[in-house]
């Protein structure tokens, strides 16, 4: 527990990644914890035909290496552990095997695990013909006969990557026939592929197999007739969960436990953000995910500067301290800082003066219930002690308050 | 760490005597790889006492289905010719084989 790190991301998927390559490129102390692989997710999809200027024949676990990469070119150091416990307010975090990580920001991008369906046999048949990962196990179905689950985005693509190796791919879909939740683009490739089939107004109600999978039982939701199918492998997609398990009453999540964050990616917890998969947000996509992590490293370097900052140079100061919140882009704030410099500068060393931009500093700005500029605040041993706001800020007011505080 | 696949499984693993741990892995399969480095700590750990394999099942698909594993990463172990436990791609981690291999030894 000796290093302060100035950032510490939890997971190392696409958010995590480009949050350590935004962090360290600005020249902040960045260290990520992965507890696998790093890639995440992204790294279990072989193609990867969406990540804008890296067409086609580009793979996952390619861009993640390459994430990784300019990760750790940049200096971002990347552990392997897993985090088991969380001090949000003291920016600690806590590994399996008891090593602490202490920061002064924490960006939590723990990403998310595909769900399971809960039928009969999933979970003993799970290796055995049951995947929720055909970049891993699509090798063995070569020539097999297999069922997909599922009919958003991830379904109907991890279904047309299976009919490159699979002899049939029938994806069994909830809804009407034709309908199905997937992007058009992806819709129109399936339906064109010779070897897809859909079994329509349909879930499954159980996987059978004495060893490894050998059929499913299919339940129709609208007539409640229950069919069976011959298959030798099932790939379900139905959705992910979030694996925010660890952060339960330690950041605000939503019912389904999912990170709220604002759009500066920051959770009720200040110098805490949340990014990627396990945030609640519109998209979750390689480039969104991306985009958190820059959003929020940039936002973690902002609250450094101004916080710590502020902490080190006001708060810990053993003189007096005269906060000058002011903005360079009001006249009045120009015309009027001459005349409290000169004022301030009476006092020589005894009194520390401390410029602060309302603009740049809101936070801090907000917190002190500084609404107008130019506002002096004075503090004394971390204390606000007076505050002159506006037309009372006269070079008399400012000596006055300045004598009381010196003796 | 001994390489198997389909032509020396029967000598390497079912003719072996004592405990024999098969790491079935692949190429493109992240967790496989993430595991591997536990996987030759542990092999490395407990080299008197178990016989440490793994097997890349891109190549020898057959041979991993004849085995009864159609994903990965599956970690199983071997005594006598017979699989006598087996962790799956939900159940596989460090600990995991650490513990089950301490409790077949």
């Amino acid at each position: 527990m000796t290093d302060l790190w100035d950032i510490i991301i939890v997971g190392g998927g696409p958010g995590g990644l480009a949050a350590a390559m935004y962090g360290a490129r600005s020249k902040q102390k960045t260290l990520l914890i992965e507890k696998g692989k790093t890639g995440g997710q992204a790294a279990t999809t072989w193609d990867m035909e969406n990540y804008p200027g890296f067409a086609k024949g580009t793979t996952g676990p390619g861009l993640m290496q390459a994430f990784t990469d300019h990760a750790t070119s940049f200096g971002a150091e990347i552990v392997r552990g897993e985090v088991v416990d969380v001090t949000a307010d003291d920016k600690i975090v806590t590994l399996k095997d008891g090593t602490k990580y202490h920061g002064r920001t924490l960006i939590f991008a723990p990403g998310a695990v595909p769900r399971t369906l809960g039928v009969k046999g999933e979970s003993a048949l799970r290796g055995k013909g049951v995947s929720y990962c055909a970049t891993c196990d699509a090798d063995f179905f070569t020539d097999l006969d297999i069922v997909v689950l599922g009919n958003g985005d991830a379904a109907i693509e991890e279904g047309s990557y299976l009919t490159k190796f699979a002899n049939s791919v029938t994806v069994v879909v909830i809804h009407d026939e034709g309908v199905l939740d997937a992007a058009p683009m992806l819709q129109e490739r399936a339906f064109r592929n010779p070897k897809m089939k859909f079994v329509w107004n349909s879930t499954l109600q159980e996987i059978r197999g004495d060893g490894i999978v050998e059929g499913v039982v299919l339940h129709n939701v609208k007539t409640n007739e229950l069919t069976e199918m011959e298959t030798n492998g099932v790939f379900i997609y139905v959705g992910t969960i979030p694996q925010t398990g660890f952060l339960q009453g330690k950041v605000n999540l939503d019912e389904r436990g999912y990170i709220i964050t604002n759009e500066q990616m920051e959770t009720n917890v200040d110098g805490v953000f949340g990014i990627g998969d396990a945030r609640v947000t519109y998209l979750r996509q390689v480039i969104t995910a991306a985009a958190d992590g820059a959003i929020a490293a940039v936002a973690a370097e902002k609250y450094i500067i101004e916080e710590e900052g502020f902490k080190e140079s006001v708060l810990a100061e053993e003189r007096p301290v005269a906060v000058v919140f002011w903005t360079p882009m009001s006249n009045r704030c120009l015309e009027m800082m001459p005349n409290i410099e000169s004022a301030l500068t009476v006092f020589g060393d005894k009194v520390k003066t401390w410029k602060l931009d309302t603009y740049r500093n809101r936070r801090v700005a907000s917190r002190y219930g500084v609404t107008q500029n130019p506002t002096i605040v004075f503090f004394h041993r971390g204390q606000v002690a007076a505050r002159l706001v506006d037309a009372e800020i006269t070079a008399e007011a400012i000596n006055t308050t300045l004598v009381a505080l010196v003796n | 760490m001994i390489e198997v696949h389909k032509d020396n499984f029967d000598q390497e693993v079912l003719q072996a005597d004592g405990l024999t741990v098969v790491d079935f892995w692949g190429p493109k399969c992240e967790k496989c790889l993430a595991l591997m480095p536990d996987f030759y700590r542990i092999a490395e750990q407990y080299a008197g006492e178990a016989k440490f394999c793994k097997l890349d099942t891109s190549g020898n698909r057959r041979l991993a289905i004849a085995q009864k594993v159609l994903g990965l990463p599956v970690i199983a172990f071997y005594r006598g010719g017979e699989k006598i436990a087996e962790l799956g791609p939900s159940e596989c981690s460090a600990e995991s084989i650490e513990a089950k291999v301490k409790e077949l030894i």
